[in-house]
């Protein structure tokens, strides 16, 4: 193994399809018109020296390193910015070339350090390769001013900023304008004066920078240095891995030294994140080897009692014998299990077989439940598939994005990049969100052409309105619809939505949305050449979720927005591989690949496949867990990487029904909230220790590899085969590619994904099977998924959430999420990520504040009809009057104490996005959290007492 | 909320969409393939006992389609 630098080309590839010949020394090379003439000669393999280009941004044509010379062409051009062009011969080395490039490399030199020999970026800098390749031996201009006595930034944790090293190539300006899209840097002055800094001269973690590390790839030198470099060295060999942090899925390589991880590169060829990455994926994998990593199994019989240490073997054994004796007693549907979104698919699929096999009932869930289901179910209702109908790439041929309760800059960062930079080449934006996202206003050279800022829970009356406007003005593509969709159900549908109750001038009052921004957003969207809807938890999390999924299905169908690039409906997912576990069959009415458990031909194929009676009734879903566990019929719960109490909501309820089990297993990296109420405890591996595959928002299996030994000795998919085989159902899997075998064996999408294919084309967008072997960018194209072919419309009626605002309960509470945090925060908590977000705060309206008297950073109560807790305050204006908003990254916040037992009515996923409550200002955390902070701290010297005696 | 009042008011929730259908009878079969579809046998059981002791706090589609689910239920 070895480092293997990835091949720098210089300048961006054209995407011309158009090509012309030219000569290059004597070479004859053929290239996309558009093609810099440097990127032509590298792609023949000839290196033209070069400081200020690098193949992920623009050129820039100022240093001028890259000069050629042309036949019969004057002076020297930059090869960076020059186009090839039929015909021309290029010469690309010769003695004035020679000369001139010497000559340069001697002016950066006598302004730069030269301590190449103790430097971070020692083997690793493209100045020093430069000084090497134009042959400079001696440099002899001594400056009377250089910048040699500059600063050092050490401000971001991650990565430090030293100017003395600067040759003000600008390649980190245009890195993080042109990549990131955020322009925190900026290049001032001129000649010996210019020089680079964070926006107007500040530190970097006092400027924009949301640390994305993108001026750090691009930079030459070492003054942009990750500080993990510095600490340890230059890392010696690489590895190819997916991130583990959100449904972007992007592609890293693990750059490693031995097997510690020293940085984490993103890797060019990735097809979801094209070489660029955000402050997760790329700097907050510390927490892979945090100190609070528990890496010996652990059991215990009561919660009230210390953990003991136990050998794997007595681990296993005492969970298996634990769940045998309570099917015994209570019978076979007492127990089931929870696969987790952070699992790989190979793993997500052993738990639920193990669970509809192995315990021999459907009582598996995933924490998709509260978050997409109601996109599984809506979007299989209408298009007959499960999933977003396009790759993100996608998105640059949008002429109209249309983004719905999605906050992709923080929750999707990478995709939120490339959407931002379609919108900077002209995309019109309409956001549909009752806050201020940043990409309403707060995002350089964007303005949302609408924000259509409602009130929350009132997500299905503006799609129904736009609807409307649709339909009431003729701007429907009846052709798409009459022949892609069910047209009976179409007609159908057009009657519905054309009631004038649904007129956006009739539901103002009900939404708070101005009619007329309604109609001009609506026609925006129906005449766009390409209209590209995109989603988030702010579309599902609510009682009417999965209607709004199938309100916005309807919506696109009826424009014809579906089938082809630019367009399509695409739920942006949560966690890395959301998509994959509900592709494995994690929830309890479905097989892997979406099929009904009542369904006979499938329930045959896998009992002779698994060799075991299978049940054809749905099992428990996580709530209904919950409520069997306080019915005492439901007694045993396996949860393999998910922490159902921080996460789910109504937290008193979930905490009541775990206290109620007779056994908890717990399969984790850490002692989490969930773990604190468990009897068995696994320590989990995390995606650094495993082999396996993620699936991320486009439908991307994307391949995750093992670049370092499991802490605990073992991978996730290795225990579950253990627990499996001691309950008495046999596994004998010897690597995942062997699971992933048998699920292409089993599931049509799946039928052509194989390891070897994967590795072959880096990644695989699903259905890949014999028609679309290389898999499957785009859906619908030709027809939609359902058994007929056709699109489904169905009806959707505005239905008012059960959770009112009244005087006791005045403000709508509504959640989301930040960048550098994610989720219940148990990895990123456990990283430098907290230099910017360290606690949740309450963001609150000036007015609403005032009344209460309440400032920024004074505690505010938050009370509504399920439960108390105390947040510091942050007065805001991005959230209307009536409105208040919080993250959920910390336990001790208790956001689900507050939210309530209300959930979609197809899928059960909770009602986050909308709790009224009260808000007033308290003098010290609230009696839950205080209670919570004792169990907590009880629970931790409990594990402190079984590590000593282990 | 109490185990049976949840059921009822999930019954209700999954009715309230259906119930956009002006065909009734349509509205109703949705409501029942949609519970028989998603709920775990021991719900529908007490859904079903629910309704048959007289079915308060269940709106009129819930009734209808439960009242098809009990049907089924004794085949
Ligand atoms: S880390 Fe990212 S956001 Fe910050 S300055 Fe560099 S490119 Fe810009
Ligand atoms: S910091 Fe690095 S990338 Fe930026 S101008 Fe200086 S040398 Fe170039
Ligand atoms: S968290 Fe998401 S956007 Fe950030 S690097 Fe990981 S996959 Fe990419
Ligand atoms: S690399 Fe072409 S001018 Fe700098």
């Amino acid at each position: 193994m070895s480092i293997n630098k990835e091949q720098d080309f210089g300048t961006p590839a054209s995407a011309a399809s158009q090509t012309v010949a030219l000569e290059i020394d004597g070479f004859t090379v053929t290239a996309p018109v558009g093609t810099s003439i440097m990127r032509a000669a590298a792609s023949i393999g000839i290196d033209i020296p070069k400081l200020c280009a690098t193949d992920s941004i623009e050129p820039f044509g100022s240093c001028r390193l890259c000069v050629v010379q042309i036949e019969g062409g004057r002076g020297m051009p930059a090869s960076c910015t020059t186009p090839v062009a039929e015909g021309l011969k290029v010469c690309t080395q010769n003695p004035r070339l020679a000369d001139v490039r010497r000559g340069i490399m001697e002016l950066y030199i006598s302004d730069h350090p030269l301590d190449c020999l103790t430097c971070s970026a020692n083997g690793d800098c493209e100045l020093q390769d430069m000084a090497g390749a134009v042959g400079l031996r001696e440099v002899r201009y001594n400056p009377v001013e250089t910048h040699l006595q500059a600063v050092k930034d050490e401000s971001n944790p991650y990565f430090s900023f030293d100017p003395s090293k600067c040759i003000v190539c600008s390649r980190c300006v245009r890195a993080c304008e042109e990549t990131q899209g955020t322009f925190a840097l900026t290049l001032d002055g001129r000649g010996f004066d210019s020089k680079v800094s964070p926006s107007q001269n500040q530190a970097f973690m006092d400027s924009e920078c949301v640390s994305c590390g993108a001026c750090v790839q691009a930079c030459p030198t070492a003054t942009l240095m990750e500080k993990s470099v510095i600490d340890h060295g230059q890392p010696e060999h690489a590895i190819v891995t997916t991130c583990a942090y959100c449904g972007v899925g992007c592609s890293f390589r693990a750059e490693m030294k031995g097997e510690q991880v020293i940085r984490m590169v993103p890797h060019k060829d990735g097809k979801a994140n094209h070489g660029h990455s955000c402050v997760k994926g790329r700097f907050a994998f510390g927490y892979a080897t945090h100190k609070d990593r528990i890496t010996k199994p652990m059991i215990r019989a009561s919660i009230k009692d210390a953990w003991q240490e136990v050998s794997w073997e007595e681990a296993i054994n005492h969970a298996a014998s634990e769940f045998n004796r309570i099917q015994a007693k209570y019978g076979k549907d007492s127990i089931g299990g929870i696969t987790s979104s952070r699992c790989t698919n190979e793993e997500t699929y052993l738990v639920q077989k193990l669970i509809r096999a192995g315990f021999g009932n459907n009582n598996v869930d995933t924490c998709a439940r509260v978050c997409h289901s109601p996109t599984g179910y809506g979007l299989k209702q209408t298009f007959g598939e499960s999933s977003g109908t396009q790759d993100f790439d996608s998105v640059m041929q949008s002429d109209v994005i249309m983004v719905i309760g999605a906050n992709p800059t923080d929750g999707h960062p990478v995709f939120g990049s490339m959407m931002k930079k379609r919108l900077r080449q002209g995309a019109k934006l309409i956001v549909i969100d009752p806050r201020e996202i940043d990409l309403v206003s707060n995002s350089p050279h964007i303005k949302a052409d609408f924000h259509l800022k409602l009130r929350p829970s009132t997500n299905v009356a503006v799609i129904n309105a736009l609807a409307h406007v649709v339909i009431t003005e003729n701007l429907a593509d009846d052709a798409f619809a009459l022949e892609r969709c069910d047209v009976a159900s179409f007609e159908k549908w057009k009657t519905f939505i054309a009631q004038d109750y649904h007129s956006p001038e009739n539901s103002e009052a009900i939404t708070g949305v101005p009619a007329a921004d309604i109609r001009a957003a609506a026609r925006l969207y129906a005449t766009a050449n390409n209209g590209a809807i995109y989603y988030g938890l702010g579309v599902t999390e609510h009682s009417q979720g999965s209607t709004m999924v199938i309100g916005i299905a309807n919506l696109a169908m009826a424009t014809g927005n579906l089938g082809r690039d630019g367009v399509g409906v695409n739920p942006l997912r949560g966690q890395n591989n959301v998509q994959g576990s509900c592709d494995m069959g994690s929830f309890p009415h479905e097989y892997p690949g979406y099929r009904h458990v009542s369904d006979s031909d499938t329930r045959n194929l896998f009992q002779q496949a698994w060799q075991a009676e299978l049940s054809p009734e749905p099992g428990l879903r996580i709530p209904n867990m919950f409520d069997a566990a306080m019915d005492k019929t439901f007694l045993g719960l396996y949860v393999e990487g998910e922490d159902i109490a921080q996460s789910d909501p109504d937290t008193q309820h979930v905490l009541a029904a775990l206290r109620a089990m007779e056994c908890v297993v717990v399969q984790d990296i850490f002692l989490n909230e969930t773990a604190k109420f468990a009897h068995v405890f696994l320590p989990g591996a995390s995606f650094l220790e495993k082999n396996g595959t993620f699936t991320n928002a486009e439908r991307r299996i994307s391949p995750v590899r093992k670049v370092m030994t499991p802490l605990a000795g073992y991978q996730d998919w290795e225990v579950t085969q253990m627990l499996s085989n001691a309950m008495g159902y046999p596994m004998n899997y010897s690597h995942p590619s062997e699971i992933m075998a048998e699920i292409a064996s089993l599931t049509p999408s799946f039928q052509g994904v194989s390891y070897e294919k994967i590795d072959e084309l880096g990644s695989i967008q699903w259905p890949c099977n014999e028609q679309t072997p290389s898999g499957t960018p785009i859906m619908h194209r030709e027809t939609f998924m359902r058994d007929n072919g056709k699109g489904l419309f169905m009806l959707t009626e505005f239905v008012p959430t059960a959770e009112r605002t009244n005087q006791k309960f005045p403000l709508i509470l509504t959640t989301g999420r930040i960048l550098s945090q994610y989720n219940v925060g148990a990895q990123t908590r456990r990283t430098a990520n907290n230099a910017w977000h360290s606690e949740d705060r309450l963001e609150i309206h000036p007015h609403d504040a005032e009344d209460r008297g309440l400032k920024t950073g004074d505690w505010a109560g938050i009370k509504s009809r399920a439960g108390e807790t105390v947040l510091r305050a942050l007065i805001s204006e991005r959230v209307q009057p009536g409105v208040v908003y919080t993250t959920f990254h910390f336990p001790e916040s208790g956001a689900n104490v507050i939210t309530t037992d209300n959930s979609d009515w197809a899928t059960n996923c909770p009602e986050y996005k909308v709790t009224a409550v009260q808000v007033s200002k308290v003098s010290q955390p609230s009696e839950w959290q205080q209670e919570y902070h004792k169990f907590s701290e009880n629970q931790l010297e409990l594990l402190e007492q079984g590590m000593a005696n282990g | 909320m109490n185990k049976i009042d949840n059921l009822i008011k999930m019954a209700n929730d999954i009715s309230n969409f259906f119930n956009a259908d002006p065909d009734k009878e349509l509205a109703a079969d949705g409501v029942a393939k949609h519970i028989m579809r998603g709920w775990e046998p021991r719900m529908r059981h007490d859904i079903i006992n629910h309704y048959q002791q007289g079915g308060s706090g269940l709106s009129d589609l819930a009734k209808m389609a439960i009242a098809k689910l009990s049907e089924q239920a004794k085949v």
